[in-house]
């Protein structure tokens, strides 16, 4: 099970909408994933600052943690608190002295870095999810978002989607790799970190580590086709991109459509209904082991 | 006329009325709006009634029909028609995998693609595909008959049984024990009726090649007893 929803505008008029729009997907794929939610969200991006999500308990004093990174960083931090996680903007020549804080505190996690990225997950339903996060509010250029049914790890919020393994790249997944732990080890070696077991989380390192390495994402992707071994529909988010790619035997369900105001990816029709001028909309299955990408120029 | 709106109406209450249909009705052509890829709609009819579902479908769409006419004015998802017995279910747009999987009998019609494993385990249904179909198409097909008018992808009729293939364009590749046989009058007789049946017009049967099993595989040979 699980299901994937990703929504890529190509209209910026639209851009207000994405979070809401996002959330009636994300809810109507509530049955197939009811155990955690999560997404991740392009945004608005400005030269020299970067975006950190940072996760922490219930209840968590962000503002007192702000005050001391506030300090370390020599100005005053801009955040906002979504629940249980917050978006940090600061400068990038900053980004060292507040970053290696963070990592001598137990208490807050940061588990997305990016220029427009910032990501958001937890368990739960994924409308509960979405409300937690206020969702609704969040605007931007695309957004990939999941529900998540576990099959192979833990139902933990580590464990949600979408899994983030490098500057504004995300991935989700629905499926099973089956040579995730080789592949993993490989990733160690080369000097790669995962937070997880999860089998999701390798495939978001392997097109990591290909991009680090100078691949395009559309290189990345098609040369995920022979290294990962399993069951996939991946949906993928760069700071311009937005792909999608099908496992050979194409064994989970996947539906497209297409505007020309926006591209969406459903695990199912029904998570595509209520978007603007779908009646009009072209209507498709991604082939197997095709390579399908849009990028903003 | 019965008109049901499935934005305003839950989808089991359709489903329990074509059930309850019985001989002496006058309702025998329903319209149904906004289906919004619902799953299961008009599943398990057995009627001599005609359904129009005006949008896209979900999964199992006229899964086990018996006798009624069904017709998605759209996409339907995974499983259209699975195990039809008779009747008639026409799709207008695409189908997801596993169009007509396990069918006995009735004629499923495809104005667009299917995509993979169109027709697995069939079982006497005929299939006519006016695009092209995916992967693994008519796998494990025992009888019935598949129509491709475009092109058939990879490991068509793999361990086919005694389905009937034909396909207008290109196939990727044949699966285990499918071969190339002759198409024969006989052959092109059956097919022309379903091409007319299916509202095919300007296409001859001619255009099209047979495909069927080599029954090296499912019949006992002696040169495989030591596997037994």
């Amino acid at each position: 099970m699980c299901g994937i929803a990703g929504l890529f505008l190509k209209d910026q008029k639209l851009a207000p909408e994405l979070g809401g729009l996002l959330s009636g997907m994300l809810e109507a794929l509530s049955d197939r994933g009811p155990d955690s939610a999560g997404f991740a969200v392009y945004g608005d991006g400005d030269n020299g600052q970067i975006k950190l999500t940072l996760r922490a308990a219930p209840s968590f004093d962000f503002a007192e943690l702000m005050a001391s990174l506030g300090k370390l960083a020599g100005a005053p931090i801009s955040y906002q608190v979504h629940d249980t996680h917050a978006v940090i903007s600061i400068p990038t020549d900053r980004e060292a002295a507040v970053a290696s804080a963070l990592v001598g505190m137990k208490d807050v996690d940061m588990v997305a870095r990016g220029k427009r990225m910032a990501v958001f997950k937890e368990v739960g339903l994924p409308a509960d999810v979405a409300r937690r996060f206020g969702l609704n509010a969040m605007t931007g250029t695309h957004a990939v978002g999941h529900t998540r049914m576990a099959t192979e790890s833990a139902v933990t919020t580590n464990g949600a989607h979408p899994f983030t393994t490098g500057t504004d790249q995300c991935l989700v997944h629905n499926g099973s790799l089956s040579n995730h732990n080789d592949v993993r080890r490989e990733l160690i070696r080369q000097g790669m970190t995962f937070r997880t077991e999860n089998d999701s989380e390798v495939a978001a390192g392997y097109i990591s580590s290909q991009m680090a390495a100078g691949a395009s994402l559309q290189d990345a992707m098609t040369s995920s086709l022979s290294a990962l071994d399993g069951f996939y529909t991946f949906v993928i988010g760069t700071e311009t991109g937005f792909g999608v790619l099908r496992d050979p035997i194409a064994c989970k369900p996947a539906v497209m459509a297409e505007t020309d105001r926006w591209v969406a990816f459903g695990t199912e029709y029904r998570a595509l209904v209520d978007l603007p001028g779908i009646d009009a909309a072209k209507v498709w299955e991604p082939a197997p082991a095709r390579v399908y990408l849009w990028e903003r120029h | 006329m019965p008109s049901v709106d499935l934005a305003s109406s839950p989808l089991r209450e359709l489903n329990s009325a074509l059930h309850a249909l019985t001989d002496n009705t006058n309702a025998t052509h329903w319209t149904v709006s906004n289906p919004r890829g619902q799953h299961n709609i008009a599943v398990g009819l057995d009627f001599p009634v005609e359904i129009e579902i005006d949008g896209h479908v979900g999964y199992y769409c006229a899964g086990m029909n018996k006798q009624a006419r069904v017709t998605v004015r759209g996409n339907a998802g995974q499983g259209i028609a699975e195990n039809m017995m008779s009747g008639r279910v026409h799709v207008t747009g695409d189908a997801s995998q596993a169009a007509g999987a396990s069918g006995n009998g009735g004629l499923l019609v495809i104005d667009g693609n299917a995509s993979a494993r169109c027709g697995i385990s069939m079982k006497g249904i005929d299939i006519v595909v006016k695009g092209s179909v995916g992967h693994l198409s008519a796998f494990m097909a025992q009888a019935g008959k598949l129509v491709v008018l475009g092109d058939a992808g990879e490991a068509l009729g793999d361990s086919i049984y005694e389905a009937q293939l034909f396909v207008r364009g290109t196939v990727a590749s044949l699966g285990a024990d499918c071969v190339e046989k002759p198409l024969k009058d006989e052959h092109k007789v059956e097919l022309k009726k379903l091409l007319d049946d299916a509202g095919v017009e300007g296409v001859s049967p001619d255009e099209f090649k047979r495909y069927g099993s080599a029954r090296k595989l499912y019949h006992f040979h002696i040169d495989n007893v030591g596997s037994y």
